[in-house]
């Protein structure tokens, strides 16, 4: 069948294709990666020394603020639901997704909701600047005017979100090829399920806890507010009640990665892949009873607090299943290290160390030691940065030839894995440390007894911003320049999935017309 | 499968997931009661549960319990607020009173609103307030200033744990705006 695209412009604006909407879903990803990480670059040049050196204390608290709220909505769940739209039709045997106006839609929105967030930084009074977290009052009573931006833009996000994953869950019910049954797709798919379920569970949550604030703010509601019999603490209550599931939403598309690439290039099975569809749903219904592990100090009872040091220890198990079968999914295998491997072997060891770090935060007489301290910055950045955004490069290099048809450059990936791995320890292992010794997260100054640890992560951190240039190159050598050798359609040896065994590279513009025949 | 079909099942499925956002919308909010309920059940956050009745009773002498009274204005509330006594000892079982000053140092009629917060947050369950001025907002004129009452009992079942409770008034600015102030 041709290959009939449209063009121009209009291709883009109007596209209902799910491989195309994927595409834009990764590459405004990418670039709100690097409009994220410009403003870690600012945070960590001023913690390059202690004392006030570049910018104004209140300027530094934007830009933690926005930092993290731009790598969460607009890098990383961005980046997860572009994979979702290229991989999942292709992996279960479908024509596109199901809802494909609604998918263009669900795009087409987070330019808006980012214009929204971004423009703040231009405004009088300055960008929002009370933590990725918006605790209120700090967001309400004291929230500078562009706070009710950040507002929309929150909405916006979440329509977004949800529209995503509304999509993804019809798809998959409805839309998987004959003989495509639940227990033989793919885990990225399985993962990605889950992962949708608890978007729409929580992402209206969120909208509700911003339209409280927005009240709040403007309509003489006191939902947090003392004053008026309001508590301020159930801010914290409704905000974690979205946020720990949140954390989840970024992990688990990349542990559906890991379970993809490992079995290649160890050319064995996966090891218990219905143990790893139940981990994950148990990771995912753990995820809502967790919530105020979060709140340690806010002043719960003893039992309160047992009870969420409890169920959140009790999210190692599951978790501790899926390292598990991926160590012994590897077990005497034929292991070969191209990128993507190596990417994901990162991951595996990595993120196990920021699950590490987040029992030790579990422990609640700990806690009250570590709470809001660099400790916290560098666990959730272990599991963010070679968790979620390692197990994001690793599928972007996995499924890169399969997209455009061309190799990478191996030699560059190389390059751009070895320095990063370097850079990311150096970046985040010394936060462990000042932690411990009580450095406080979110202050442009610190003690000078903080000073090495601190030259150490910002010296990494620069390093880790420039790795990303040369992703973007690497990128571009292949997307945009057209060179590498051509990709077999296997591209790998042996890959598994639909994708690979059905389809040519680069895949057609469209594929899946007729299902395929599933054994 | 015809196409026809598989539309029709992802319209129907899609509504379905539609239902459960607006669930999940619901819930959100549902939470601020389900807080407050939970909270009045357990007495977590530190609230009182409103006005409490004094029954004539035999006090627990036995037992003395040191009440401190700590006042708080938040943000830039302009009124001086102090308690009368810092602190009083009190038998369990027996009623007090004790005063709170406040003047309004500004040269415009104000409105405040104090809120209570104990500590330790469970003693809240066992304080009980037969009257308290933050049952009330206070309207206080120009340089007006007034000593407002607090009533109360501490619950004789009281944990042994417990010898002392610290109640915070944090004093709130609910001035809605100057016309409103001058149309009451």
């Amino acid at each position: 069948m041709a290959d009939h695209k449209p063009k121009g412009i209009s291709r883009w604006l109007f596209t209902t294709n799910h491989k195309d909407i994927g595409t834009m879903y990764l590459v405004f990803s990418f670039i709100m990666f690097l409009v994220g990480g410009a403003m870690a670059m600012v945070i960590r040049a001023e913690l390059f020394q202690p004392g006030l050196q570049f910018v104004e204390p209140e300027f530094f608290n934007q830009m933690t603020t926005l930092h993290g709220l731009v790598m969460v909505f607009g890098a990383v769940m961005p980046a997860t639901v572009g994979l979702a739209n290229w991989l999942i039709p292709m992996m279960i045997g479908a024509p596109d997704m199901a809802l494909p106006r609604m998918n263009n839609w669900s795009f087409w929105i987070l330019p808006a909701a980012f214009g929204l967030l971004l423009s703040t930084l231009f405004m009088d009074g300055g960008a929002p600047n009370f933590g990725w977290t918006f605790y209120a009052p700090l967001s309400t009573t004291y929230g500078p005017p562009s706070t009710d931006f950040f507002i929309f833009g929150v909405h916006l996000m979440g329509i977004s979100s949800i529209m995503g994953a509304i999509n993804v869950i019809v798809t998959v019910f409805n839309m998987r090829a004959p003989g495509m049954t639940l227990m033989k797709m793919p885990l990225f798919v399985w993962t990605w399920l889950i992962t949708a379920f608890l978007l729409v569970m929580v992402m209206p949550v969120l909208a509700g806890a911003v339209t409280m604030m927005l009240t709040d703010r403007h309509f003489g509601t006191s939902f947090f507010d003392a004053a008026g019999g309001g508590d301020p603490v159930l801010f914290q209550h409704v905000f974690w009640f979205f946020g720990h599931p949140e954390v989840y939403i970024m992990i688990l598309p990349a542990f559906g990665i890991a379970s993809a690439i490992i079995p290649t290039f160890s050319r064995k099975k996966l090891f218990g892949y219905s143990s790893m569809v139940y981990a994950t749903a148990s990771i995912a219904f753990l995820s809502f009873i967790v919530w105020a592990h979060h709140m340690f100090t806010v002043g719960m009872p003893v039992k309160g607090e047992l009870f969420f040091m409890i169920a959140t220890m009790l999210i190692a198990v599951p978790t501790g299943v899926k390292v598990f079968n991926w160590i012994a999914t590897m077990w005497r295998g034929s292991i070969t290290y191209e990128t993507p491997m190596l990417y994901a072997l990162a991951f595996v060891i990595l993120f196990t160390i920021g699950g590490f770090s987040g029992v030790m935060l579990a422990l609640t007489p700990v806690d009250w030691q570590y709470h809001d301290t660099y400790f916290v910055v560098a666990h959730f950045h272990y599991v963010l940065f070679p968790g979620a955004i390692f197990g994001t490069m690793a599928a972007v290099y996995y499924w890169l030839p399969k997209w455009t048809g061309r190799m990478y450059d191996e030699k560059l990936a190389k390059w751009h894995f070895w320095l990063s791995i370097v850079f990311v320890n150096l970046t985040f292992f010394p936060m462990h440390f000042s932690g411990l010794a009580g450095m406080q997260r979110r202050v442009p100054d610190y003690a000078i007894m903080f000073s090495d640890f601190n030259m150490m992560s910002s010296i990494g951190a620069f390093g880790l911003g420039l790795m990303q240039l040369l992703f973007a190159w690497i990128l571009i050598k292949v997307c945009i320049l057209e060179k590498g050798e051509k990709a077999t359609d296997r591209v790998w040896e042996d890959a598994e999935g639909l994708e690979f065994t059905h389809l040519p590279s680069p895949a057609p513009y469209h594929t899946f017309d007729t299902p395929p025949k599933i054994d | 499968m015809s196409q026809e079909q598989v539309q029709n099942d992802n319209k129907v499925m899609t509504k379905k997931l539609f239902v459960v956002v607006i669930i999940m919308v619901a819930f959100g909010f549902a939470m601020v009661p389900l807080y407050d309920v939970f909270c009045q059940i357990t007495g977590l956050n530190g609230k009182v549960n409103g006005l409490a009745v004094y029954e004539e009773q035999e006090p627990d002498t036995s037992r003395e319990i040191k009440i401190q009274f700590m006042t708080i204005n938040k943000g830039n509330m302009p009124w001086d607020f102090r308690p009368v006594q810092t602190e009083i000892k009190v038998h369990p079982g027996k009623e007090y009173e004790v005063l709170f000053a406040v003047k309004n140092r500004t040269g415009k009629k104000m409105i405040g609103q104090a809120i209570p917060s104990f500590s330790p947050n469970l003693t809240a369950q066992y304080f009980n307030k037969t009257e308290c001025f933050c049952f009330n907002q206070q309207i206080l004129a120009a340089g007006e200033s007034e000593e407002m009452p607090m009533r109360f009992f501490v619950d004789k079942d009281i944990p042994e744990r417990y010898d002392t409770i610290t109640l915070a008034y944090t004093l709130h600015n609910v001035t809605p705006d100057d016309e409103q102030v001058a149309a009451k």
